[in-house]
């Protein structure tokens, strides 16, 4: 896509339909000997990881909604009879429960990589923006999915959920009401969240066409975060990293299998094996364990619009993430500062998400009641996912804008052919370089 | 170990805090091996046939288990599963335990609603016609459908046996309700129904389910002794089976998947190492 096209096609037919849609030389171009950079770790394998999640799910869900009955009083009992009656439909049920785990545990360690090696750097905003779209569909996709099959879970995580929107002044309680297709969470609501829940996995895989096209304008980052200077930095893509991703994807699908078969509850909880009962509501609402940090964020505070204001800001200031990175040095490597607070940064998402699996009010070390200040009891998970949140924005808002003006970065290799360190004298103009821009 | 210290630990905490804080409580479950555990465990098929001998004669008089058709007992992996009659419907023992239980149909040529024997394609029937009946008839409480109990509780199986065995004598200073029952493995709430000291509140809660086990209430078919205990395995056992019937095929259809894969990954790790061997990177 970006010129470097190399295909010659072979046959009378290849050179027919070439004059006329080459998407046989899109493919050879973007699959085949697409230039990649050589030193790219594993950490890179799971954009290709992502792709086979999509999939799975597509081929997964689709088999899936062949049996079941998106009605109140089918849905619950359509799911069980896929796991009892359809042929291998534990498998395709487990697989597609799983997956979504999966998929979204991917989808983090993607986002991670981008953070630490600076890829959402320019000229890649547009695919990082993308990506950003990608994840917020996502989280959409699975939200919805997880109500289908009707359990106590889904019910009252639906209501909860669906509750923010009525936080928004004026116009909430329509759009609450909207969303519901009536006064309440009801046959309407998981009809038409079936409905979309099947549609936004197209849109999903329409986005990512247009993500890997901005991923083949500028290219692949790699760990040095250096562009690529010459073909010496690259490999095609095709036998060098079709073998990698193929390692390491099946590497993966082992650890999925595991759940897959040995632990397919493990991720779900008991409460959704329970139909759901509007009279009867779970003594704890707690969503699926990828939405837990920003189900802390949202109960961190004590009032209900900014709480849904903070939650949805969580997720925004990620969009606005390249603008906010005043470093010029791209990758973490060479920022050992900042790395600091981002590996900070990835223990406090950790401590959000355990927050938002307990109940606010419950004390995080059982038993001290010492740590109080006036009238708050500060050993509490609420007091907890405040300090998180605060640091979570702070390294968003804060640090990252300071610490590019202030940090001094280490010597930044002059390619990633040629390390800076076998090259003394580069090595030490490079570093007066880089220490002039801080 | 670490867990026995980290218990220790918080107990500890405890003391010194003073008053704990009134919420849900539960004696931890009891400690119950099964055969279906671990990555090879399968279903031990003479106690799930034990099992279904105290569901259907001392359970199902007060619940249901909506989701079960006798097939189910004769198909592969199940209660009464034989390798003669792979089609389940066939099996002479399923259709004989079927033909015990009388299931509602309609008069083909009056449309009245009859009674006739039920075949191995028919559900279990339900004790109840409707579920205000069911807690009519129960103190105000609907005996839940037990098809996927297994999988609705934290702990599963191990929970239902704790249940089972779990009805104790209330504590001196705890008032029951008439018509519930003490159990410290139900999760509750008793603060507010206990006199005693408030660092001492019993853990557990009231039950509507009045304690259904006796000894010597099933007769086993093999030598098995009839305790409550061993009661209370098999059905929970049974029960177990009945929320994940594929949990064998599972199991088994798993290890062949992961040997592939692991043979799958070695082989692609040595094709990468080939392919890569004269790129310096
Ligand atoms: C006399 C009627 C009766 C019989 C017989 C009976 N149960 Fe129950 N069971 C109940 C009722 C009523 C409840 C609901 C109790 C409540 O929620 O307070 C219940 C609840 C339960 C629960 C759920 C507890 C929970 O966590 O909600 C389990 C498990 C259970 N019964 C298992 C069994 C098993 C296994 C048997 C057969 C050995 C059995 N029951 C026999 C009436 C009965
Ligand atoms: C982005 C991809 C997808 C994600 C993240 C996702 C996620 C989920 C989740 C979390 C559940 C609930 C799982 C459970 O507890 O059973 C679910 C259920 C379901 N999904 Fe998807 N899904 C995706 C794609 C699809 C597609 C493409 C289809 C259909 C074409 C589909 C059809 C279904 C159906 C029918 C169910 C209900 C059955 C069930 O609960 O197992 N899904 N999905």
């Amino acid at each position: 896509m970006s010129g470097h096209s190399t295909y010659e096609p072979k046959t009378g037919f290849e050179r027919w339909l070439d004059m006329r849609l080459p998407v046989i030389r899109m493919a050879y171009d973007t699959v085949l000997t697409f230039p990649t950079p050589k030193n790219l770790n594993y950490w890179w394998t799971f954009g290709g990881i992502l792709s086979l999640c999509l999939g799975i799910q597509i081929v997964t869900g689709i088999i899936l909604a062949m049996h079941y009955v998106p009605h109140v009083d089918y849905a619950f009992n359509s799911v069980e009879r896929i796991m009892r009656d359809v042929n291998y439909g534990w498998l395709v049920r487990y697989i597609h429960a799983t997956g979504a785990s999966m998929f979204f545990l991917a989808v983090y360690i993607h986002i991670c990589r981008n953070l630490y090696y600076g890829s959402y750097k320019a000229p890649r905003e547009v695919l990082w923006i993308l990506g950003c779209v990608i994840y917020l569909l996502m989280m959409a996709t699975a939200f919805m999915g997880y109500v289908l099959p009707w359990g106590q879970m889904s019910f009252h995580g639906t209501v909860v959920i669906t509750n923010l929107f009525g936080a928004i002044p004026v116009i909430g309680p329509s759009i609450t009401t909207w969303l519901w297709g009536g006064f309440a969470v009801d046959d309407p609501t998981l009809n038409r969240f079936f409905s979309l829940h099947y549609l936004l996995p197209f849109v999903i895989a329409g986005v990512v066409v247009l993500h890997i096209w901005a991923l083949h304008v500028p290219g692949n980052n790699n760990p040095t975060g250096v562009n690529v200077k010459s073909k010496e930095d690259t490999v095609p893509f095709h036998p060098y990293y079709t073998v990698k991703d193929g390692f390491a994807i099946s590497v993966f699908l082992i650890l999925f299998g595991f759940f897959v078969f040995w632990f397919p509850t493990a991720l779900l909880s008991p409460d959704n094996s329970i139909p759901a009962n509007p009279l009867v509501t779970p003594a704890h609402i707690v969503p699926e364990w990828y939405f837990l940090p920003f189900y802390a964020i949202l109960r961190s505070i004590p009032n209900k619009l900014g709480g849904v204001i903070m939650m949805f800001s969580a997720i925004a200031v990620l969009f606005v993430l390249p603008w906010l990175d005043t470093s010029k040095v791209r990758s973490m490597r060479y920022r050992p500062t900042i790395r600091l607070y981002f590996f900070i940064f990835l223990l406090v998402c950790l401590v959000l998400g355990f927050c938002g699996a307990h109940e606010p009010a419950e004390q995080v070390i059982p038993g001290v009641t010492t740590f109080t200040l006036g009238d708050y009891d500060l050993n509490t998970m609420v007091w907890l996912s405040r300090v998180a949140a605060l640091y979570y924005f702070a390294y968003f808002l804060l640090i990252t804008p300071i610490m590019g003006l202030t940090e001094t970065p280490l010597p930044v290799p002059e390619s990633i052919s040629e390390p800076v360190l076998s090259h003394p004298a580069s090595g030490s103009a490079q570093a007066a370089a880089a220490s002039n821009k801080g | 170990m670490l867990r026995k210290g980290l218990t220790l630990a918080a107990f500890g905490l405890a003391l010194v805090a003073g008053p704990a804080m009134a919420a849900t409580t539960q004696a931890e479950l009891k400690d119950i091996h099964w055969s279906f555990e671990g990555p090879f465990g399968k279903f031990d098929q003479v106690q799930l046939q034990r099992g279904y001998k105290v569901y259907r004669e001392v359970c199902s008089a007060c619940h249901s288990m909506n989701l079960m058709y006798f097939r189910n007992l004769g198909q592969k992996g199940g209660p009464f599963y034989d390798p003669k009659y792979p089609n389940p419907n066939e099996n002479p023992y399923v259709k004989s335990l079927a033909h015990d239980i009388q299931v509602g149909d309609i008069d083909q040529d009056t449309g009245d609603p009859v009674k006739r024997p039920a075949t191995p394609a028919d559900k279990f029937a339900a004790p109840f016609p409707n579920e205000v009946a069911a807690a009519a008839s129960n103190g105000g409480k609907a005996p839940p459908d037990l098809s996927v109990m297994a999988k609705a509780r934290e702990g599963g199986p191990a929970y239902i046996y704790s249940i089972l065995t779990g009805f104790v004598t209330p504590p001196a200073g705890l008032t029951i309700p008439a018509g519930k029952y003490y159990n410290p493995y139900f999760p509750g709430d008793l603060s507010g129904s206990w006199t005693g000291s408030p660092d001492h509140v019993p853990q557990g809660g009231v039950i509507g389910m009045p304690p259904p086990l006796a000894p010597n209430k099933v007769t086993f078919d093999d030598k098995t002794p009839s305790t409550v205990a061993n009661q209370a395995r098999d059905v929970a056992a049974f029960l177990a089976w009945a929320a994940e019937p594929k949990m064998e095929e599972r199991k088994q259809f798993g290890l062949g998947a992961m040997i592939y894969l692991v043979i799958f990954s070695v082989l692609l790790w040595f094709s990468y190492r080939r392919i890569w061997r004269n790129v310096a990177h």
